[in-house]
């Protein structure tokens, strides 16, 4: 086994772990802590494809913006007691699990099926367009307008959220 | 392979060993200064001038025993001043602290790791740290901590933008995120005489990164998080013994980060104006600009401390009008004007 | 040598389970953690292809994602805050009318 498998599947065993962890806590801090950890094997998956710029923005935005304002939101609502919300086995459970695992069993065999149509293999250029200068090239060239839209996203999110949250209009 | 990993763990443990002993020089400059500030006497009862004071203290935060409230959520509440404390030593790592020396005949950089993604790595980790500050305040199981947390929150999000904006300038000028190239390019001398360090030329941006450095260190006044008359203690007022010591030491630690970050992005990092023209050896220029760092990040540490005993606290309504209607403003139109002089 | 399967099945996997959390729980929050969590299966994938097609564009796809759920979080949380302050509480199965 080279290092890159060993890391590979270190980090796809925290990263499922995690996951897993994420839906079952009942309290949600613990919840968005493991979500978290998550976004951190997430981010090393991207480091082992050599995807360096969005292995960083990976842990500056989802771990360091995101999830903090999940935090704070949840710390604001004061939701940490969650014996109301006890959740019990039942029917609105048992279906929504085994239709996903459906979904699951499908996916796999897709992605069985389309094995000998899949890239086998890094091509030599992987390590160089992960890095900050041929990400920025592209995102100011060939993407620039997908990028300029962007801005409007956000500007509409950011009155959306404005309004939303407001206590009352006036 | 086999020497890399010793030599990045030499520096490693240097680099740390020097950060702790900083801290602990640090705590008791801050007593005396303030004691000086306040016409008061500060610490002189252990050792000459109290100059152990500060070791006294590490080893009382030692020995004392560690209390956790009976609701206080305890994988959390002994997470928290972990995230603390790694977040605040882990930036070091990018940050060069020399030019490149010759030792054991080998030509090596004086960092830890010469990353390609220097300055985003320093902003994601500075982001990370707010986990701490605001997990302890969540799982202390108090209603102070749990004000001083979300306090803490707000007030770093807040100001991570305006930081990250203000980094931006420096951005455009040098044309690289590797801190170690950055601090190359204020090497140079504008007309022949005055150092290219960014402070001249950004700043605009030099104000609001240092206003942003405090607010990101908790500094007064900026220290909204722990204000004492109204939240006992903040975040930490449930902390007690070793975990309260790594936040205590976290905060300082992470001044320490801050004037590091401040000297190498605004004031030409180790570059020592002129000293290249003095016909020196390799080896004693080198040394002379570790000492030229030591000496920025000082003298920014001393305007750390002399700013927190010199002014009161804000509001917190005042701290997000001058997070969002002042410091974001001037970052963005820093931005601009910048863009608008190197198209012209 | 790790096959680009191996990523496939990664993500294919934990976008079922970030299905799972949007089906099963009830807690708006962690609903809207678990979308989080598939649209981050979702980048896993788009940047495996990106590296093993030594093709940029699926990191471009991943960076404007991003955006895009940051965007989503804001709004999104301000309305689980705007739930909150009408019917004091983020269960999803207590907020079944269509206006109050």
């Amino acid at each position: 086994m080279t290092l890159e498998t060993i890391l590979f599947y270190a980090l796809s065993f925290v990263s499922v772990g995690s996951a897993l962890m994420m839906i079952t806590r009942r309290s949600p801090v613990m919840s968005a802590l493991y979500l978290i950890l998550n976004f951190f094997a997430l981010a090393g998956l991207y480091l082992t494809l050599h995807a360096q710029f969005i292995a960083v923005i990976q842990i500056l935005v989802y771990a360091g913006a995101i999830m903090v304002l999940f935090l704070f939101v949840i710390m604001l609502l004061n939701l940490g007691d969650e014996k109301k919300l006890s959740e019990k086995m039942s029917y609105k459970k048992i279906i929504p699990a085994g239709l996903s695992f459906g979904l699951l069993m499908e996916l796999l065999y897709i992605v069985s099926y389309a094995k000998s149509d899949l890239p086998l293999t890094h091509i030599e250029r992987a390590t160089e367009i992960g890095t900050v200068e041929y990400v920025g090239k592209a995102l100011f060239t060939d993407f620039l307008f997908p990028f300029e839209v962007t801005s409007i996203l956000l500007l509409a999110a950011i009155i959306g959220a404005v309004v939303l949250a407001k206590k009352k209009l006036d | 392979m086999g020497m890399e990993i010793l030599v990045s763990t030499a520096k490693f443990l240097i680099v740390m060993t020097v950060i702790l002993v900083s801290v602990i020089i640090l705590v008791y400059l801050e007593r005396r200064i303030s004691a000086f500030i306040q016409n008061r006497t500060g610490p002189n009862r252990v050792g000459p001038y109290g100059l152990f004071q500060a070791i006294a203290d590490v080893v009382k935060l030692l020995l004392k025993e560690d209390i956790v409230p009976k609701n206080a959520y305890k994988p959390v509440h002994d997470l928290a001043p972990i995230i603390s404390i790694g977040a605040a030593l882990s930036t070091f790592a990018v940050i060069p602290v020399g030019n490149t020396i010759e030792l054991f005949g080998t030509t090596m950089k004086l960092m830890i790791a010469d990353v390609n993604i220097g300055i985003l790595y320093i902003l994601s980790v500075t982001s990370i740290g707010v986990y701490g500050i605001t997990l302890a305040g969540w799982s202390s199981n108090n209603k102070y901590s749990l004000l001083g947390g979300l306090r803490s929150s707000a007030q770093l999000i807040s100001y991570e933008l305006s930081m990250g904006l203000s980094i931006i300038g420096v951005l455009m000028i040098s044309g690289t995120l590797r801190l170690d190239q950055i601090v190359q390019h204020q090497t140079m001398y504008i007309g022949g005489w005055l150092p290219n360090w960014n402070i001249f030329l950004q700043p605009v941006a030099f104000i609001t990164f240092v206003v942003a450095a405090f607010a990101e260190t908790n500094r007064l006044p900026f220290d909204l998080p722990e204000a004492e008359p109204e939240l006992v203690g903040g975040y930490h007022t449930e902390y007690t013994g070793l975990k309260f010591g790594l936040f205590f030491l976290a905060e300082y630690a992470n001044m320490i980060t801050a004037a590091a970050v401040i000297t190498t992005l605004f004031l030409g990092g180790w570059h020592l104006p002129y000293a290249e023209n003095l016909g020196l050896s390799a080896f004693t220029l080198s040394l002379l600009q570790v000492l030229a760092f030591c000496a920025k990040v000082t003298v920014i540490l001393l305007f750390f401390i002399v700013t927190r005993w010199t002014l009161p606290r804000f509001r917190y309504d005042q701290l997000m009008d001058i997070g969002w209607k002042v410091m974001l403003p001037l970052a963005i139109a820093n931005v601009l004007v910048t863009g608008l002089i190197l198209v012209l | 040598m790790v096959e680009i399967q191996s990523y496939l099945i990664l993500s294919a996997i934990t976008f079922i389970i970030g299905v799972v959390g949007v089906l099963a729980r009830r807690n708006a929050i962690i609903v809207f953690m678990s979308i989080e969590l598939m649209l981050n299966s979702v980048n896993l994938t788009l940047v495996a292809f990106s590296a093993y097609l030594g093709d940029t564009t699926g990191q471009m796809l991943v960076f404007f994602v991003m955006t895009v759920a940051a965007a989503e979080a804001a709004v999104g949380l301000a309305i689980v805050i705007a739930l909150f302050r009408n019917k004091q509480t983020v269960n999803i199965d207590d907020i079944n009318i269509l206006k109050w």
